[in-house]
């Protein structure tokens, strides 16, 4: 099933016939074969895909990271030419400076941005009291967990107030548990704070749990399979009034999880022939 | 002194014994290093006494250090010898954090970026090889004897090590780091205060220490040919007045001056190290 637009207002993000080829056009290698996606504004849209689809690459255009060989990426109606902190990037690696604490890495936007010390010091801490990071202000990265780094990594993409989030695979580093309880955390984080995201993952769980629509992906050439929506099934099974671990054992969620699984392999099939 | 009040509950065999497996620590290295001074001073002070080479062409330890001691009261070549070496260091701090100051930004900006390191990497490979002292002439002719000659010779000095280090510890930082602060809206000169500084600031402080060595030994050679004051105008104002002594005294006070500055910079490194593992 392919969805239709869902947007009320105009789309936050469009990929325009974005295609990306490393190497010579004859002989290169074909990243993203002519994909065109949009996604509305407080979308959350996830994208999964093996190895080499160019999920990544997809996201790191509309970071500004990455560019085009042809086709256009726009994010709200204008063409992205670079990053900036209207499009904040979460990192699979979180990224944070290891030589600035907790407090500064979250504050590190707003900094740029020239904001005065004291809405420096209010922001920081709304984030460090919404991601449960009180107490740990002044920490040095490598002395938190993994779960709590991601968590500072997070805060500082929403210190930004950013119109898009992206997020790479922000979770796989990750183990399992803590992996859970991030999952939860960012819907509920989601829902105080409504953003536009991207999320690139290779769990489809993830996917299924956290998304309103699903990309699927495929390689050789990079491109969009299917498009599922989620949405409408998580709102008429209320899947938002149960903890994750009961979603995660409902039968419409695993109805959906088998579906997003099986377009994967068929996908996987297909390139292997 | 642990070991000494260790030792009072031990049994007293046992504590020399332990004090022996101790030497070979820091007692040891200090012993050694003493031992070494030892022998070139003995040595040398041997060689003076013994009459085989003339007190002019080497004047013995304590000959060095009386005049070291006359120098240090009696003006020569213009002044005292703690003025000429105070003339040096003020000369050698200006060269030192002009090549500090434009040898960092430049090296961390062509880590950062590829294409000012296109830009930059050839015209520096090829000037860098151009030793300080074959910067003289040059110098000489542009500044004749004015400040800017030995400033120029210590720059040439100390700058390359500032890049290439400030260059190297720019790559080491993992791309994500980068790419997060440029998300967050950092423009270039925040990314050089806040990110690539700081980022490369243990492969910094290592070229900031070889800078200052480098830098002192070519301020030596600057000041031999293009200035009038300072120790290496000194040195050359004994040498056509015959003096070994005063030539000697001079190679001494760069020597202690140079160990001195090294000993300095060790302190702040580590202290800095400290710090950021902290």
């Amino acid at each position: 099933m392919i969805s239709p637009s869902t947007a009320t207002s105009g789309p936050d993000i469009a990929f325009r016939k974005v295609s990306k080829v490393y190497g010579n056009a004859e002989g290169g290698f074909v990243a993203l074969d002519k994909v065109d996606l949009t996604v509305s504004r407080h979308e959350f849209v996830a994208i999964v895909g093996p190895s080499g689809c160019g999920k990544t690459t997809l996201m790191r255009m509309a970071a500004g990271l990455d560019f085009p060989t042809s086709g256009d990426v726009l994010v709200r109606d204008r063409q992205v030419e670079g990053p900036g902190p209207d499009r904040a990037v979460v990192f699979q690696q979180f990224a944070l400076m290891p030589w600035k604490t907790v407090r500064d890495n979250i504050g590190f936007g707003l900094k740029c941005r020239g904001a005065a010390p004291s809405e420096i010091k209010q922001v920081t801490d709304r984030y460090i009291t919404m991601m449960r990071l009180q107490g740990h202000e002044s920490a040095f990265p490598h002395q938190l967990s993994g779960g709590m780094q991601q968590r500072v990594a997070i805060a500082r993409s929403y210190a930004v107030d950013p119109d898009v989030l992206l997020m790479d695979e922000p979770f796989g580093a990750l183990d399992a548990q803590t992996r859970l309880v991030m999952q939860e955390e960012l819907v509920q984080l989601s829902r105080v704070n409504p953003r536009t995201v991207v999320f690139i993952t290779h769990s489809v769980e993830e996917a299924v749990f956290l998304a309103d629509r699903i990309v699927v992906m495929g390689r050789n050439p990079g491109r969009i399979v299917e498009i599922i929506d989620v949405k409408s099934l998580r709102l008429s099974e209320r899947w938002d009034e149960l903890p994750i671990e009961e979603v995660m054992d409902l039968e419409s969620f695993t109805h959906m999880r088998t579906r997003v699984w099986k377009l994967l392999k068929d996908t996987k099939r297909s390139t292997a022939a | 002194m642990t070991t000494l009040s260790n030792a009072a509950n031990a049994t007293a065999p046992k504590a020399a014994r332990r004090m022996r497996r101790r030497l070979p620590g820091i007692g040891e290295s200090l012993v050694l290093s003493l031992a070494g001074f030892a022998i070139l001073f003995g040595g040398w002070w041997l060689l003076a006494r013994s009459g085989l080479v003339p007190e002019q062409v080497l004047p013995g330890p304590d000959a060095v250090l009386a005049e070291i001691l006359h120098l240090m009261r009696t003006p020569f070549a213009g002044s005292t010898l703690q003025m000429h070496l105070l003339s040096s260091i003020g000369r050698y701090l200006m060269g030192l954090a002009l090549a500090v100051a434009v040898g960092l930004p430049l090296g961390l900006l062509m880590g950062w970026s590829r294409r000012v390191e296109r830009a930059i990497s050839p015209v520096f490979e090829a000037l860098r090889f151009i030793a300080p002292i074959a910067w003289l002439p040059f110098a000489t002719l542009w500044f004749g004897t004015g400040i800017g000659g030995p400033i120029l010779i210590i720059f040439s000095g100390a700058f390359p090590p500032c890049v290439i280090n400030a260059y190297y510890g720019a790559k080491l930082i993992p791309t994500p780091i980068l790419e997060a602060s440029r998300t967050l809206g950092a423009s270039s000169l925040r990314m050089l205060t806040d990110v690539l500084a700081p980022g490369a600031l243990p492969s910094i402080i290592a070229g900031v220490r070889i800078a200052a060595g480098i830098g002192w030994q070519s301020l030596v050679g600057a000041e031999l040919i293009v200035v009038s004051s300072g120790v290496g105008y000194l040195m050359m104002q004994g040498q056509t007045n015959l003096s070994t002594a005063v030539v000697m005294a001079g190679m001494a006070a760069i020597g202690v001056t140079g160990f001195a500055i090294d000993v300095l910079l060790r302190l702040i490194e580590s202290r800095i190290q400290k710090g950021a593992l902290a």
